[in-house]
């Protein structure tokens, strides 16, 4: 795709499109996991500019590919990820998400199991507050045979602000009979009971928010190789937003 | 060091607590009883500062510091402890972590230095045994899957901790057994009995009172103090029931 893509284009609906602009067309990175083999990336943005990364991943029978998305830069950023499993491929979505001011992140993903028995799993956690807009838009696609798929789609998303906005479309599109797809989504503030617990033990109201929204950003990076540094990393945006 | 005044709270436009007045002196160890409604809670988040309890008139100071002036976290620093009837469960949030930022941010705001990492440890092992709690418990997430019992037990951990001048117990004694009954009672001792501390026990039962002997006893009932005696009265009520005490 070569012309800047408009709002009418599904994967680009909720999309910062005059921040994308300067940065179209943006480069597809390619990954290629031979059979058996096994591969990891930590697609972190954290800088003060726009960015926008565009990722095909192809895994071949019986490989394996873990990827873990920091998106929290002071900028508009958009991670589209696209994977195609083989035969018993097993791919997993670690993605983290914080943005405040007028900011918008966004996480589009498409993962097609076009052979049989390959597991998916995909976890989402974004954190938003101001007038920030953090999208999820992610489609499971079961090609006609792949019997014995397992795709699953964890999205939940934290809203600091009542003017904060977060778009989740989990999409799941079958071909096959005898599959698992299941997916989650949710959409909350943090519990005002557990805010008073903490700060009657004498934590400031940021330093709590902080502690619980540590541990649910948490829940996308468990089990990732760098877990600490994508931890620490999204620690200091947290704090930078609080 | 507690001096409430005349002190009326609404919860959601509901007059809840109607004129209570009551002191509490350094070293004293004072219970409150009373029916289902009374207002005996709210007079702990009250003066918690719970986000919607409201503070429709009267004055509440803790050794002459205006409670309502502070934030509930700056009420924490200031030596107010609230101990929970049913403290909330936070997944994901180690105890350990949680007590030990909540410490050192007291000791932050009253200018004290913070505790390192083995110093916390040392403290929070040492409480840990004086309630029979194990050291392991408190690496697990704030509360996820305590019995009761546990939960008030840590609830007491976490008193021991902070180091309170005032603490406030809401039915600490409910969902507990027997013995455990009797390790938070001598908890509540081991920590707050002492000259420069105070206690404020709100129970229904007597059976608390057995171990953490009050030095006065209240009835609260419809919002304000009806009746103050000694550790006899709450034999009185036990005996007698409120109706017939508190008319």
């Amino acid at each position: 795709m070569t012309t800047l893509p408009t709002r009418r284009d599904e994967a680009f609906r909720y999309a910062d499109l005059a921040a994308l602009e300067p940065l179209w067309p943006v480069s597809v990175q390619d990954i290629h996991v031979a059979a058996g083999e096994q591969g990891a990336l930590a697609v972190i943005l954290d800088g003060a500019n726009d960015a926008a990364r565009d990722i095909a991943i192809t895994l071949e029978d019986g490989a394996e590919f873990d990827l873990r998305v920091l998106n929290a830069g002071s900028g508009y950023g958009r991670v589209a990820v696209t994977v195609t499993l083989g035969k018993a491929a097993k791919f997993h979505l670690g993605a983290a998400q914080i943005a405040g001011g007028d900011q918008t992140v966004e996480i589009v993903t498409q993962v097609t199991h076009a052979e049989p028995d390959a597991v998916s799993t995909q976890v989402v956690r974004s954190v938003l507050g101001g007038h920030a807009t953090g999208t999820y838009l992610g489609k499971v696609a079961v090609a006609r045979g792949a019997i014995g798929t397992d795709g699953s789609q964890s999205i939940r998303a934290m809203l600091l602000d009542r003017t904060a906005t977060a778009n989740a479309r989990p999409e799941l599109e079958i071909y096959a009979d005898d599959v698992k797809c299941a997916h989650g989504c949710a959409v909350g503030e943090l519990d005002p009971q557990s805010l008073f617990y903490l700060a009657q033990r004498g934590l400031p109201p940021a330093e709590a928010k902080k502690l619980m929204l540590q541990a649910f950003i948490a829940e996308a990076f468990v089990g990732a190789a760098d877990e600490e540094a994508l931890t620490e990393t999204a620690l200091k945006a947290l704090e930078a937003m609080l | 060091m507690l001096n409430i005044e005349n002190l009326s709270a609404t919860i959601a436009d509901k007059q809840i607590l109607k004129g209570l007045s009551l002191t509490i002196n350094a070293g004293e160890i004072h219970a409150i009883m009373g029916p289902n409604g009374a207002g005996k809670s709210t007079l702990g988040y009250t003066l918690g500062g719970r986000p919607g309890y409201e503070v429709t008139g009267g004055t509440a100071t803790l050794d002459g510091v205006d409670l309502f002036d502070l934030e509930p976290h700056e009420r924490a620093a200031a030596g107010l402890f609230l101990g929970f009837q049913y403290p909330v469960e936070i997944p994901g949030v180690s105890f350990v972590q949680f007590l030990r930022e909540s410490a050192n941010a007291q000791r932050k705001a009253r200018g004290e230095a913070p505790l390192s990492g083995g110093e916390f440890l040392k403290l929070a092992k040492e409480k840990a045994a004086l309630l029979r709690m194990d050291m392991d418990m408190l690496k697990r997430p704030v509360n996820v899957g305590f019995s009761g019992g546990e939960k008030k037990r840590a609830e007491m951990v976490q008193m021991g901790i902070l180091d309170p001048k005032l603490a406030i117990l809401d039915e600490t004694d409910s969902g507990l057994d027997i013995d455990a009954l009797r390790i938070c009672g001598e908890g509540i001792n081991a920590i707050m009995r002492k000259a420069d501390k105070a206690v404020l026990l709100i129970t229904h039962y007597q059976r608390l009172l057995d171990y953490v002997k009050p030095d006065f006893v209240h009835v609260l009932a419809g919002g304000r103090i009806v009746r103050t005696g000694g550790p006899e009265l709450a034999l009185e009520l036990e005996e007698h029931g409120y109706e017939a005490v508190a008319a």
